[in-house]
């Protein structure tokens, strides 16, 4: 534990400029990853573990179409399409099979996919740690903002992921298709009865989560390395996210996303080694005095 | 059949399992054959004690590993930094595995289905990373090697392979016999009720949160008794005894086996660890193997090889339906 370096980070602007602004890049992938999974939870009551394999495979198919069209926004709405299309294929044919079964067998469904996309990513594009490298759009001089550096990129990054989560609130609270999810998401049984078709709404909702995981793997894809077995770890922190802000709330997804990402930055300098720690505590105090999360509405 | 009468003929047949595996290296006395058993002993607990929390409880685990790395590394530690004897760090480290349990389980037992198996899975990430960073204590990523040191207590010697296979043997079948016990009393029939019916339970003045944090605990410290017959076996401990594959596998094990009948997840255990053995001669992707495996066994099945055999067994006319 380094406390002393903490606080000499509180004391100085340029240390928070930099620290806030990687604990928001964090918090903004984090972030569309969540959504996804916190979105087909609130619709579809299943939890997707195979949700981080998902942003694995957006990453890699982001660094191959980068390397295809040397396009970056390309390769980016490549990832989110390829993972949409594909988390599609896995819902209609492997997930649905077991909406209605037992947990063990949805949980065992999506651990046999977490194996098997690890190892089809090993074939495809190697088991060794693989790097896109900055756009050349991007490499620019970073900015100085109150003395601290900030790289364009980041910029951004949080532009695009602002953007993603406006238009996700749009989407879901002004229009007649967000109508329809949260309708499926509060009584499947009445929608139904009402002439919609939930099984469409459900594949819909699914693949939708797809592209965020995947877009949020492109979008990383420039400053993270890639390896099988990434996802793993973003989807243990993406559940944190959804467990602090409430499972099913996308509002909630986003403050437990930026409280992570920050808490993730300045950690790391604070107590480098128990930074998983920090995010666990913050998880189980959420847990024991408002288990519904931050913006839940009651489930638990 | 009286409450008498049945555990009198489970410990039959626990007397009668642990002979013939002590008769066996006699006929066999391969190495295989033997290497073989020990580990079965090890991920057999580990699957077993699980079983009491997935098939008994309806709780499904995700990171029910980590009580078995816990165990692993625990009980090295003991050997390893103090002079106790084997008996004392048996003792340690499924005292130690039982808190930790306890401690985890008080937290996520309150919460039900997929959020437990998840909590569950997160906080067995989180043991992981701890014993991948605390690299003074636990060696890091490279495990904790060197070997362990094993005096010699009561005239055995755990140096040697017969040895070691004679204490895992007895260990784990005890262990079973011990499980098969509690889940027979009234602890295993509450367990039982309250995963078919909580309301009920709780009509009767149940205390879910109580006997299935029961559960948890005894669970986690039998897999912990599973955890060091593995390190004997391997003499040290790794990480990726308390990773999330670990614990996959041991869920897949019980699901392949069948969670209705007592032995199915022991079976289970014995089918991966031969199909395990299998894949890795034979190829390098491991995974993919084993991830079609899963698919076949959950999308085709739907359901494990005991369970098949419990549904033929019902249409035999006199056929004796002990269990439950």
């Amino acid at each position: 534990m380094d406390l002393n370096a903490l606080f000499e980070c509180l004391g100085s602007m340029s240390c928070i400029v930099t620290q806030t602004s990687t604990g928001l890049i964090v918090g903004a992938l984090l972030f569309l990853v969540a959504a996804g999974l916190t979105l087909i939870f609130g619709v579809l009551g299943v939890i997707n573990f195979a949700h981080g394999s998902f942003y694995m495979l957006g990453a890699y198919v982001a660094l191959s179409a980068y390397r295809i069209t040397d396009n970056y926004a390309l390769a980016a709405v490549a990832a989110g399409l390829g993972v949409g299309l594909f988390a599609l294929v896995f819902e209609r044919f492997f997930m649905r099979r077991v909406y209605k079964s037992d947990v063990l067998l949805q949980l065992l469904v999506c651990y046999a996919f977490i194996l098997i996309l690890d190892d089809v990513v090993k074939i495809v594009w190697g088991a060794e740690f693989q790097s896109m490298g900055m756009p050349k759009a991007f490499q620019q001089a970073p900015l100085f903002i109150g003395g601290g550096v900030v790289p364009v990129f980041y910029v951004y990054l949080m532009a695009a992921a602002g953007l993603i989560a406006g238009l996700l609130w749009f989407i879901l609270t002004r229009t007649r298709a967000g109508k329809i999810i949260r309708a499926a998401a509060q009584n499947p049984g009445m929608t139904s009865a009402l002439g919609l078709n939930t099984r469409l709404i459900y594949a819909s909702v699914f693949a939708f989560g797809g592209l965020l995981a995947g877009l949020a793997g492109g979008l990383a894809a420039p400053v993270r390395s890639m390896s099988p077995g990434m996802g793993f770890s973003i989807l243990i922190e993406s559940f944190i996210v959804t467990v602090i802000g409430g499972m099913g709330s996308v509002s909630g997804a986003l403050l437990g996303a930026l409280l992570i990402g920050l808490i993730r930055s300045f950690g790391s300098i604070g107590f480098p080694l128990f930074v998983e720690g920090i995010m666990f505590l913050a998880m189980g105090l959420i847990l024991v005095y408002k288990p519904s999360g931050l913006m839940g509405k009651g489930q638990s | 059949m009286s409450g008498l009468k049945r555990w009198q003929k489970d410990s039959a047949w626990a007397a009668l399992a642990l002979l013939l595996l002590l008769a066996l290296p006699l006929l066999d006395p391969s190495r295989v054959v033997v290497d073989f058993i020990i580990r079965l002993c090890a991920v057999g607990l580990l699957a077993t004690s699980l079983n009491m929390l997935v098939g008994y409880g309806g709780m499904v685990s995700f990171g029910h590993a980590m009580f078995f790395g816990s165990g692993a590394y625990a009980f090295s530690l003991m050997l390893q930094k103090t002079a106790v004897s084997v008996p004392v760090a048996l003792l340690t480290a499924v005292v130690f595995c039982g808190l930790l349990a306890a401690v985890i389980g008080a937290i996520c037992v309150r919460l039900k289905g997929i959020y437990f198996s998840f909590l569950t899975l997160a906080f067995q990430m989180l043991l992981h990373s701890i014993i991948i960073t605390w690299t003074g204590l636990t060696g890091g990523d490279q495990g904790l090697t060197g070997g362990i040191p094993r005096p010699v207590f009561i005239g055995i010697d755990l140096s040697k392979t017969q040895h070691v296979y004679m204490f895992s043997c007895v260990l784990a079948v005890v262990c079973l016999l011990v499980m098969r016990l509690l889940m027979q009393s009234p602890f295993g029939y509450t367990l039982r009720m309250l995963r078919d019916n909580e309301d009920r339970a709780a009509f009767l003045g149940i205390n879910a949160w109580r006997v299935r944090l029961y559960a948890f605990i005894l669970a986690g410290m039998f897999a912990g008794v599973g955890g060091v017959i593995m390190a004997l076996f391997v003499s040290g401990a790794f990480p990726d005894f308390s990773y999330w594959t670990m614990s996959g596998e041991a869920v897949f094990m019980i699901m392949m086996g069948g969670i209705h009948v007592f032995t199915g997840p022991v079976l289970g255990a014995a089918l991966l660890q031969i199909f395990n053995d299998t894949i890795t001669r034979n190829t390098q992707y491991h995974g993919l193997a084993l991830g079609l495996v899963i698919l076949l066994f959950t999308l085709g099945f739907q359901r494990g090889i005991t369970d098949v055999f419990k549904g033929w067994r019902k249409w035999l006319p006199a056929a004796n339906k002990g269990g439950h």
